[in-house]
């Protein structure tokens, strides 16, 4: 993956905090996901403007007591796996997507 | 149910998340049908600002669930905004509708707002019958084509057929409606009262020779056999269990902000309008009553032998006079299905006191019985 990547949540998703746990409906195929807790980090600060490397730093090893490098290769592993099933936009511009979501509730 | 859905539910159970929320945005229609049970005057429907300060409150409580119903929801002019608005907010988004509005346009804007399913009202493949139960001339057509639009954006559509006296003979119709249009079908036999109690509209009921019919087609109900088998009686884990999920991850938001545990359980819970929604939702005496009642609660059902797959709807009972008795209509269907009359049926039909509950009897009246 690039080194300036950015992401950014797919218009076509339902998503919801429930405890430490984010809940994911994708709407087109009705797919339902659950993020553990860093990837609900990643997932709610996926904006398509900070970078995905800015999202690790300042988000995940704030908050997680956890190396950066570790944390970077673990955030594009998820993120791979999220755009593969339409969760996430992923691009080496920023994104703008069409519809501004407002940051997940909860 | 998909396991993660179930997973979700007993988590949000937990941790007292409405999981799930019905908002009827209104209940003006363009259409009359005749077993409706709505009113569809408009009493003061919540403006378009109070419904979005209710999707904050709706979004910050948990809901991820939202069906957005009525009444007809495209007779609100500012309905694409309540929308996007809805999706704005992450919720996962279901459409109740009749469809006759939605053409092209309106197709190709709700597949943009990521809807995640439509669900539209045919009662007939007939014109003659779906129309005359509608009131709406030409309403078929318009209900099809609109399906036809919404599929041709991808989207995913079912078709609810509400069985009646006058459209039983036609869901083998419907069904095969569905198929040509690729949309999956489901079957509901039950009429319910009016909301504000008016119980003539049960007449439309199907007789129990259709019910019974239903029941026992292959193909229509899942493993039709293993649900028409008399069940095993209660055990505990079974009277442990709690009747359904309104109250407790579900409930119901009218147009004028009303709270009820259900769209069928007409239990006035408080007002958005004066309260905000996680207190009425934590703090409702209404829905901590109805959060209270487990199966072994239940007066006749707690030792019915058919409490274990019985469909017994608490707003039912509620509507019948007591949350905590039988949904007749529901003793009806398990007799059906099962051919074990429940404990409530005998009940009613031997005149017994079971339904009644006598807490005191006044002197006075042991007196002049004596």
């Amino acid at each position: 993956m690039s080194e300036k990547c950015y992401v950014a949540r797919s218009t076509k998703i339902a998503a919801r905090m429930m405890g430490d746990e984010m809940m994911i409906m994708l709407a087109p195929d009705s797919t339902l996901f659950t993020l553990n807790e860093v990837a609900s980090v990643i997932f709610n600060a996926a904006d398509g403007t900070t970078p995905l490397e800015v999202i690790v730093a300042e988000r995940v090893c704030s908050e997680f007591d956890v190396e950066l490098e570790a944390a970077l290769k673990d955030a594009e592993h998820v993120v791979k796996e999220l755009a593969g099933h339409g969760v996430l936009l992923v691009s080496d511009e920023p994104i703008t997507p069409p519809l501004a979501f407002a940051q997940v509730a909860r | 149910m998909n396991h993660l859905v179930e997973e979700m539910s007993a988590k949000a159970l937990k941790l007292g998340i409405p999981l799930t929320v019905q908002l009827d945005l209104t209940y003006r229609c363009n259409e009359r049908c005749v077993h409706c049970y709505l009113d569809h005057e408009d009493h003061g429907e919540m403006t378009t600002s109070e419904i979005k300060n209710l999707l904050d409150q709706l979004a910050e409580a948990g809901v991820f669930f939202l069906t957005l119903s009525g009444g007809e929801i495209l007779m609100r002019r500012d309905f694409f905004e309540i929308l996007e608005y809805a999706r704005m907010r992450s919720f996962c988004v279901k459409l109740k509708t009749n469809a006759v509005l939605i053409r092209e346009k309106e197709a190709e804007r709700i597949r943009d707002l990521g809807v995640e399913s439509i669900q539209i009202s045919i009662y007939s493949h007939r014109p003659e019958v779906h129309d005359a139960i509608t009131k709406m001339p030409g309403s078929l057509k318009r209900s099809i084509n609109a399906i036809r639009f919404l599929r041709s954006e991808g989207l995913r559509v079912t078709i609810a057929n509400v069985l009646m006296l006058q459209n039983i003979q036609d869901y083998p119709g419907v069904r095969a409606l569905g198929s040509e249009l690729g949309v999956e079908v489901t079957i509901d036999p039950t009429i319910t009262p009016r909301m504000d109690g008016d119980r003539s509209l049960l007449d439309l009921n199907i007789d129990q020779v259709a019910l019974e019919r239903v029941f026992r087609e292959e193909g229509l109900v899942e493993n039709a056999g293993e649900s028409c088998a008399p069940p095993s009686g209660p055990d505990d884990e079974v009277l442990d269990s709690l009747p359904c999920s309104a109250g407790h991850t579900a409930c119901y938001v009218s147009p004028y902000g009303d709270v009820y545990p259900c769209v069928q359980f007409p239990l006035p819970s408080g007002n958005v309008r004066q309260d905000k929604f996680l207190d009425i939702w934590r703090h409702s005496p209404q829905l901590n009553e109805v959060r209270s009642i487990t199966l072994r609660d239940l007066t006749g059902c707690s030792h019915c032998s058919n409490l274990k797959s019985c469909t017994r709807c608490p707003g039912l009972a509620y509507m019948e006079g007591n949350m905590r008795g039988p949904s007749i209509q529901d003793c009806e269907k398990s007799f059906v299905r099962t051919g074990i009359q429940s404990v409530n049926l005998m009940s009613k039909k031997s005149g017994g006191a079971g339904l009644v509950q006598i807490q005191s009897v006044p002197a006075m009246a042991t007196a002049a019985s004596a």
